[in-house]
């Protein structure tokens, strides 16, 4: 049975042999198999010696859920439980993680909203748990369809978000993704997003190390804050951050907090550096003078439009943003130098992304910023139309 | 007081925010710079050996026989006081109270912001104290006090103290305690 008592120094309790992050992810021997997102995300906490998971269904991210439910059948997974609906699940997440367990959850859409209150409690309360956010649209109208403006909800609450483009991103980013967050001088939730369906439910190839090897177990008295224990003093029954004390608080002491856990947030910029090689990925041609700047799938259909304008002799490049919270705005800057015009396609109505681009870009860059194409509500996002948007800008009125 | 950039009307400063973050393995953080552990304990060394009222603040870590390490830190944070000729506050509790304390009146207010403001302590070492209370209260005392905050960390430092060692074990603090009798006998104090 899976307990924290049958581990060993070398193996944890279902046997699997204790390796670094690095190991796992850049030097153990991968194989190819063809997975969905949900498969491959099951994959991945198989390798995490994860201590606890509550779940709750909701559109497309259930048979995520179900399939981390499976891994505690099947012993890998220490704690396995359904919660009442997803406030439930995020505040019983929160008590998991807060007596030191290495937590993982995922929900979607309006399950995310239904949540919300306690993902800024999550980062108060400084636990490295990842939430696996597999983004759909949300009410109203109901749409149980592929958009991502909830991630816009979740920028200001303080949680580290991470964006991943396709399967093989989304294994290796929920791994890496605990790694950085449990880091003493991070240690605050992380985010990794997908785009729902897109890639939860799209198979693809994918390169993955032997499942015999996971990740060393969280060890909660490297966290910042102690976590719940009665039997180490000094005895800990809540994990008690001041600001929960009302009568000792001041606007000076929650300000300072609330800083500190941005500042946890900023702290993060080397790990992720390393695990996820670089904040931003870059395709395409270095003299080029038109970009896109993507996250997500949206990157996926960028980079078929880099094709086939080059077809057309037009020279572009993807900046793809693999890190939204922190926001990698320096290797943003140093990406667009040179280029004219900057297009931001998104899968949302709002265009978050794009302000997010235009505030850190701001005085600092003289492209044109265009927000857009812009699809959602389950819409999907063709090349054709990303090339178009090209085509008007760049030779207006003749479209493509 | 920061009251421009990131922070805007915030009555603490970030150091994040000024571009400082935490320093790598093997290295240690001198205000903004980052430099070889040894250079920061001699400077450390040197603060706590020239400053009025330098005084240890060992946090709940190395205060309680909770495991072989916390015991061998605790005897060796005692020489450490005697070596820098520093006083040692005991922190049990060292989640900064603001502003409802009244110093004069608490017995014991040993909370590191208040403790420093009432005793005018202009050099302080933080030791065995959990990060994210320490990172909040040294915002606090960076902004309000002249105090010299040093943080001997056991894991990955604090970018708000002015000095800042990372992975401090005991075998450091025996390191640290050599330093500091060599520091002590150049300043023939």
């Amino acid at each position: 049975m899976s307990k924290r008592s049958d581990m060993t120094n070398t193996h944890n309790w279902s046997g699997q042999k204790l390796v670094s992050t690095d190991y796992l992810l850049f030097e153990a021997p991968r194989e190819k198999h063809f997975m969905t997102g949900s498969e491959v995300l099951k994959e991945a906490m198989k390798r995490c010696t994860v201590d606890a998971s509550v779940s709750y269904p909701i559109t497309p991210q259930s048979e995520a859920a179900h399939l981390i439910g499976e891994l505690w059948a099947e012993g890998y997974v220490g704690t396995y439980f359904r919660g009442e609906n997803e406030f439930g699940v995020m505040s019983e997440v929160a008590g998991c993680a807060m007596a030191g367990a290495r937590t993982v959850t995922t929900t979607s859409g309006p399950g995310t909203l239904r949540a919300m209150e306690n993902f800024p409690q999550w980062s108060g309360t400084r636990i490295p748990c990842q939430l696996v956010l597999m983004a759909r649209g949300i009410n109203s109208p109901l749409t149980i369809q592929p958009d991502n403006l909830e991630v816009s909800f979740m920028l200001e609450t303080g949680c580290m978000i991470w964006y991943a483009e396709n399967v093989q991103e989304l294994f290796d980013m929920s791994i890496a993704a605990f790694t950085v967050a449990e880091k003493p001088d991070v240690h605050v939730p992380i985010i990794t997003v997908v785009d729902g369906f897109f890639v939860s439910h799209t198979r693809e190839a994918v390169m993955l190390p032997a499942d015999d090897i996971a990740l060393e177990p969280y060890d909660p008295y490297k966290a910042p804050l102690p976590p719940i224990d009665s039997e180490t003093p000094p005895g800990r029954f809540l994990r008690d951050p001041f600001v929960m004390k009302s009568n000792y608080i001041s606007y000076a002491t929650h300000a300072s907090w609330q800083w500190e856990v941005r500042s946890a947030v900023e702290r993060s910029r080397p790990y992720a550096e390393h695990y996820l090689k670089g904040l931003i990925h870059i395709t395409g041609e270095d003299d080029a003078e038109i970009a896109f700047v993507t996250c997500g799938t949206a990157s996926n259909q960028a980079k078929e439009a880099h094709r086939e304008l080059m077809k057309l002799g037009i020279k572009t490049k993807v900046i793809k943003l693999r890190t939204i919270r922190p926001f990698p705005a320096k290797e943003l800057l140093a990406a667009v130098e040179g280029i004219k015009h900057i297009f931001v396609p998104e899968f949302n109505v709002v265009g978050w992304l794009e302000k997010e681009v235009r505030k850190e870009l701001y005085n600092k860059c003289e492209a044109d910023i265009v927000g857009g194409p812009r699809v959602a509500g389950g819409m999907s996002m063709p090349a054709e139309a990303i090339i178009a948007e090209v085509m008007e800008k760049i030779n207006p009125g003749k479209g493509a | 007081m920061a009251n421009q950039g990131p922070a805007y009307y915030s009555p603490y400063p970030a150091a994040t925010y000024e571009g400082v973050i935490t320093p790598p393995e093997g290295k240690a953080l001198l205000l903004e710079d980052v430099v070889d552990e040894e250079t920061a304990m001699r400077e450390i060394a040197k603060q706590m050996l020239t400053k009025e009222n330098a005084t240890i603040f060992p946090g709940p870590q190395v205060l309680y026989a909770w495991s072989d390490e916390a015991k061998r830190k605790a005897t060796l944070i005692k020489e450490m006081a005697e070596v820098l000729n520093a006083n040692m506050i005991p922190m049990y509790d060292y989640r900064p109270k603001y502003p409802k304390i009244d110093a004069e009146v608490e017995i014991n207010p040993n909370h590191p912001n208040l403790t420093i403001w009432e005793n005018k302590i202009k050099a302080a070492i933080f030791i065995g104290v959990h990060c994210h209370y320490a990172n909040v209260a040294l915002k606090i005392v960076r902004a309000e006090t002249d105090c010299y905050t040093i943080a001997m960390c056991a894991l990955s430092g604090h970018e708000d103290a002015m000095a800042t060692i990372r992975d401090q074990h005991a075998s450091d603090l025996e390191k640290f305690i050599k330093i500091a009798k060599e520091v002590k006998s150049e300043l023939g104090v």
